[in-house]
């Protein structure tokens, strides 16, 4: 039995003058201790959809199961006990300012109806737990970045729940906080065993920890799997725009009119086969050379996905055959115009919103 | 001079007395009445509560009603009311009365913007660890808006002094009463550079611990 279950789950908001079909029809299974991804563009309906499984957004239509038990009607105190078995870590982090962090925490255990002798210790071991105990009396203004984001976590899992939702929760950190909360959520999941759903559009998140991902566009999932697998063979568009957007190379505009003549060539392959034994294998076969022009590997969990460019030139005859080696031996084979090419970048944001 | 000085010593006193007994009588059901008010208002309007469209457009009417009438209208208004209930309405405690009338729409629009200024995202975290309604409330909300509702407090209490001076206009005590019947019937400006004086300095010093108080809230 999955810890959570989606099926056909709609949300729609009535605005003023329109109606917005946030999500559209999505089922899921989640299983018990995994790292489920969901990733998508902003709009896709991400947000609305983890929301519904702790109910801050409830669906217009379709049900929502934790522990195989429909909990789409929940209300009043049923709905109480069952989010504070559903952690929820914000983007903005949303601690209480005017309070210590210490009464942040505090503040779930209360809501989770802990006996108030136990309040100061079990606070403490949370604290701890995210490395922030010696912050237990200091306001949030005072705390960095990363430092709310771990005392919101500590906060979420006040009352051991078996559910952690993660809303973006690294989309407002630099680099290396974001790894710090990722690594800090690794290890909740593994050592308390804790399901986490995480949504984010950084696809440097989603290759870290994410055990299966979801891909999301438009209120609907539109691709899912393992990790790896979505990623490296990516079949919809949306998946392969997030996919060129996160692997994708490009070589110096200006550089481009002085390249010998040639056909510029994409490779994508994926981990299991190296590429230079095939690169000179054709290289030997066809007669032609191969210039590697750029190149550059990815780790997808312990996988790679590489992506290298290729300037190839040769004879007439023996080129076209070539090509085709190369093509049925990597996953991903895209001839670049060079006139494309010699333009200056397109701006970001206009690629892949279709 | 010897005039002024004697007036001062014989009815000033009794005149702040008045003031201070009106407006801390209308500012303190204006706090109590307007901030379980705004407190309605609030939580029937924020979709994370308990939204009730009629029951918000209904109050909120009432209390624009009230509002819309400028304090010495509302006091005419209230004059055969305040009679009703306790006979003669030209005393303090009649101005108390219809300050107090004032003051609880007023601080139900300060209270209701000073918890509408707290952070959904805070709320809805709070609801996701499994709180109650009245937990978020004391527990975040009151904390969050705890800042402005002091500002808005100070802000009422200097308004109330303000308008405790127009209940003077009909006769019903305080500084007011006593800036009109000497400073001005009797061309006594003595009397009103006094009252002057006193009136900007209370405020200041009002201002000054309000404004301590809600930096000392402020996280």
């Amino acid at each position: 039995m999955s810890i959570i279950e989606l099926q056909d789950v709609h949300v729609t908001f009535h605005e003023r003058h329109k109606t917005v079909e946030a999500v559209r029809g999505v089922s899921l299974k989640i299983e018990q201790g995994e790292i489920f991804g969901i990733v998508g563009f902003s709009g896709a309906g991400k947000s609305t959809l983890v929301r519904t499984i702790n109910l801050l957004e409830r669906p217009t239509q379709g049900r929502v199961l934790i522990d195989g038990k429909d909990i789409t009607a929940a209300t009043g105190d049923e709905l109480r006990k069952l989010r504070r078995n559903i952690g929820f870590v914000f983007q903005s982090f949303n601690l209480i300012d005017n309070i210590t962090v210490g009464a942040n925490i505090t503040f779930a255990l209360k809501a989770g109806g802990v006996d108030k002798a136990a309040w100061h210790d079990r606070t403490v071991e949370l604290l701890r737990l995210v490395g922030l105990d010696s912050k237990i009396d200091s306001y949030p203004s005072s705390l960095s970045g990363g430092q709310k984001q771990r005392v919101a976590i500590a906060r979420a899992l006040a009352n051991n729940p078996e559910i952690l939702l993660c809303d973006e929760a690294t989309s407002a950190l630099d680099l290396e906080t974001t790894e710090e909360i990722l690594a800090l959520l690794k290890r909740i999941n593994t050592q308390l065993g804790i399901t986490i759903v995480f949504i984010t559009h950084q696809l440097d998140v989603a290759k870290q920890i994410f055990d299966h991902v979801a891909v999301m566009e438009d209120g609907q999932i539109v691709e899912q799997g393992e990790t790896f697998d979505v990623f490296s063979a990516p079949k919809h568009p949306t998946t392969k725009s997030l996919v060129d957007r996160y692997l994708g190379i490009a070589i110096p505009p200006q550089l481009v009119p002085s390249l010998p003549a040639g056909t510029i060539v994409e490779l994508r392959y994926r981990g299991d086969g190296a590429l230079e034994p095939l690169i000179s294998d054709v290289t030997r076969q066809y007669g032609v050379s191969i210039n590697v022009l750029h190149g550059d590997v990815e780790y997808f969990g312990p996988k790679p996905i590489g992506t290298l460019i290729v300037l190839v030139d040769g004879p007439a005859e023996t080129l076209a055959t070539a090509l085709n080696t190369l093509k049925t031996h990597v996953y991903s084979y895209r001839e670049l115009d060079r006139k494309q090419l010699a333009q200056p970048a397109r701006g970001d944001g206009q690629q892949g919103e279709e | 001079m010897d005039s002024t000085w004697q007036i001062l010593q014989e009815h000033l006193p009794q005149a702040l007395i008045d003031t201070a007994y009106m407006v801390v009588i209308s500012a303190v059901v204006g706090v109590v009445l307007g901030s379980l008010v705004g407190l309605l208002l609030y939580l029937t309007e924020n979709r994370l509560f308990h939204p009730n469209h009629v029951l918000n457009s209904v109050v909120g009417f009432i209390v624009n009603a009230i509002r819309s009438l400028p304090f010495l209208i509302l006091l005419v208004v209230l004059i055969p009311v305040v009679q009703a209930l306790i006979g003669d309405p030209y005393t303090p405690t009649g101005g108390a009365i219809a300050l107090s009338v004032s003051a609880v729409p007023y601080f139900a629009r300060i209270s209701e913007s000073a918890f509408s200024e707290v952070d959904d995202g805070i709320i809805e975290a709070c609801l996701s660890t499994g709180a109650t309604t009245r937990q978020v409330l004391t527990g975040a909300v009151l904390p969050q808006a705890r800042p402005s509702f002091v500002r808005g407090v100070v802000l009422m209490i200097i308004s109330l002094i303000g308008a405790s001076a127009m209940v003077g206009t009909i006769g019903a005590g305080g500084i007011g009463d006593m800036a009109i019947q000497y400073g001005y019937n009797r061309y006594e400006t003595g009397v009103l550079l006094v009252i002057v004086v006193i009136l900007i300095v209370l405020v200041q010093i009002i201002q000054w611990v309000g404004d301590r108080r809600a930096r000392h809230l402020t996280h």
